[in-house]
């Protein structure tokens, strides 16, 4: 459904210095299923959800790489071409606090009505609300919503209303950029269940869920990739990443899962100490070098490719996966 | 639990309510509770049920319409500037928000320097202080060299919850309110600031109560747990009794709608 290949970007700032967010990324999402990004804040991974869609604007400046979505290659597209014939329809992204974005003057009707509109100017008010009323009965929404203002609403569903405003055009591919992290418990869980209703039914293709929380993620995605520094350091099914992590990274990440089950108060939460390098000019070696306990001093000096293990399965360590597994079990 | 130590501060029928006539809202309805000394207590409940409230009360920023708090057995008087102060001595707080917790005028070292002026040090001669203040950031693993003459903006989310903690550790209250303070950091700084939170508490033997809505959190962290439904506590006791065996049912729905990872979340009970 979407594949990336070797996707780069880079940020330029204004003292005309380049940051490089994402480097050298390729995934690839079949139909129907869902691909978590995890990662801590800063290592890149809203900055890969926007460089996925290829529509790029200063700061943020496309290097290589290509994009694939539903066999249509997109690399290389104005983006005011992007604009009017992916965005939204082949690919929809809901950036991290959607919710508080809305114009508290103009009614949900209205959001959808300019998503419409941009893309054909042709339809009238009337159309608009019938398409409108059956994406939210489809949706399972209240269709009175529509004609409420975004304050009348509560914060789960505002970012219920979000979520159908992006998906007005039925878009293949879905970005979902830490949709439920300001919201408690209780409304996150509904709108787990609403994107997953979307998924099962088939209203959406594929979907990227991006979040740091990492037993959420466990319970949405099918697949996790784990983002370091711009780079992917793992990649494996949820199962494999979350319980048998291989990636130093990944298992500092795997052990600060704070879950209400019985055994956790007795475990140790392990922090990972220090902070990700800056990617204005990133290490020469291995980015988690600095960070990492298992560190050697070949680590620092040659990049280390992301090794196939098979099966989907990769990692970014230049040590063997069996000492990796030796050293988890004795460090702990 | 280990034995309890006396109770450090304690409440009996504490309410507050917001407006009057029909545009009344209770916000917390007569609580009952009995904090106890070196103690690690949560109050977990959703958005709205009152529980930020409840958290003010206790540090006496707003006042309490009916029903008393007592501090260490007597009861708590807040009638001038000098006796809040005097109580704030004894009691801190860190909020959710560390961007906003810092008044960006202020050097780091001003903020540190009134800590150790409201502890009475104010006439120690300079070396002594700059002592202090590194063994504060040390602390915290943040380096008081590199952090003076800096103003809080320039530092990250996690450090300036740390530096918020570093405050602490010169404060040394006796009880220390922690409102939602990992909610605004990630996942990785999160288990950085507990640690550093629980090493406080068996250094100072403070008591500790964190405001929250994440269960998990609330589970590693406390001793006792209080559930909040309404502006009312609708279940408590020890941490595994709450959470491995609940009884009321808006416990059970809470602790069911949390994503688990070695269970089956079932997202059908919505």
């Amino acid at each position: 459904m979407l594949e990336v290949r070797d996707l780069s970007t880079k940020y330029v700032t204004r003292y005309k210095e380049d940051v490089y967010a994402v480097d050298r990324v390729s995934l690839k999402i079949e139909e129907g299923k869902t691909l978590g990004i995890a990662g801590e804040s800063g290592c890149g991974k809203s900055t890969l959800a926007l460089s996925l869609m290829g529509y790029y604007f200063p700061p943020l400046h496309y290097i290589s790489g290509e994009i694939i979505i539903d066999g249509q290659n997109i690399t290389g597209m104005k983006p005011d071409e992007v604009r009017k014939s992916i965005l939204g329809k082949e690919i929809a992204y809901i950036p991290q606090a959607a919710m508080n974005a809305l114009n508290p003057t103009r009614k949900v009707i209205d959001f959808i009505g300019d998503v419409i509109r941009a893309h054909d100017p042709t339809w009238t008010k009337q159309m608009i609300y019938d398409h409108a009323r059956a994406l939210f009965e489809r949706l399972g929404l209240p269709a009175e919503v529509l004609q409420k203002y975004p304050v009348e609403l509560s914060g789960g569903m505002k970012q219920r209303t979000v979520i159908a405003v992006a998906v007005t055009l039925t878009p293949k591919v879905l970005i979902a950029d830490e949709p439920s992290s300001a919201l408690d418990v209780t409304s996150q869980k509904m709108v787990i269940k609403m994107l997953r209703d979307m998924m099962e039914s088939g209203f959406i293709k594929a979907m990227i869920f991006i979040t740091h929380e990492l037993p959420l993620l466990y319970n949405v995605a099918d697949d996790i990739m784990v983002m370091y520094a711009g780079q992917i350091v793992e990649r494996g099914t949820a199962k494999q990443t979350v319980f048998d992590p291989l990636h130093p990274y990944s298992k500092g990440l795997m052990g600060s899962i704070l879950v209400p089950e019985s055994g956790l108060r007795s475990a140790k939460l392990t922090a990972i100490p220090g902070a990700p390098p800056n990617l204005k000019n990133p290490p020469p070696g291995c980015r988690f070098a600095d960070r990492c306990k298992y560190v050697k001093p070949e680590c620092r000096v040659t990049s280390v490719p992301l090794y196939e293990v098979g099966h989907g399965r990769a990692y970014r360590c230049i040590l063997p996966e069996e000492e990796l597994r030796r050293a988890y079990e004795h460090g702990e | 639990m280990v034995n309890k130590g006396n109770p450090c501060l304690s409440g009996r029928g504490v309410t507050k309510i917001f407006g009057f006539g029909r545009h009344k809202t209770i916000a917390v309805d007569h609580v009952d509770f009995d904090f106890h000394e070196g103690e690690i207590v949560s109050i977990v409940g959703e958005s709205g049920s009152g529980k930020t409230t409840l958290a003010k009360m206790l540090l006496g920023l707003i006042s309490v319409t009916e029903g008393e708090i007592y501090f260490q057995g007597k009861k708590r008087d807040l009638s001038s500037g000098r006796k809040k102060q005097e109580y704030w001595r004894n009691i801190q707080a860190i909020f959710q928000d560390p961007f906003s917790s810092y008044n960006i005028f202020h050097k780091i070292d001003s903020v540190l320097l009134d800590c150790i002026r409201m502890r009475g040090g104010g006439n120690l001669p300079r070396e002594k202080k700059v002592e202090m203040m590194t063994e504060a950031c040390s602390f915290v693993n943040l380096k008081f060299a590199e952090l003076t003459n800096k103003y809080p903006f320039e530092l990250s989310g996690g450090q300036m919850q740390r530096l918020m903690i570093a405050r602490i550790f010169l404060l040394k209250p006796k009880i220390l309110v922690a409102d939602e303070p990992t909610s605004m950091i990630d996942a990785c700084s999160r288990a950085t600031i507990l640690d550093y939170l629980m090493k406080l508490r068996n250094e100072t033997g403070m008591t500790l109560i964190f405001i929250t809505h994440d269960i998990g959190l609330a589970y590693y962290v406390s001793d006792t747990i209080y559930i909040m439904e309404h502006g009312r506590f609708v279940e408590s006791g020890s941490a595994d009794d709450v959470i491995l065996y609940p009884k009321h049912p808006y416990t059970r729905r809470l602790i069911s709608d949390v994503p688990k990872i070695y269970e089956e979340w079932d997202l059908s009970t919505v």
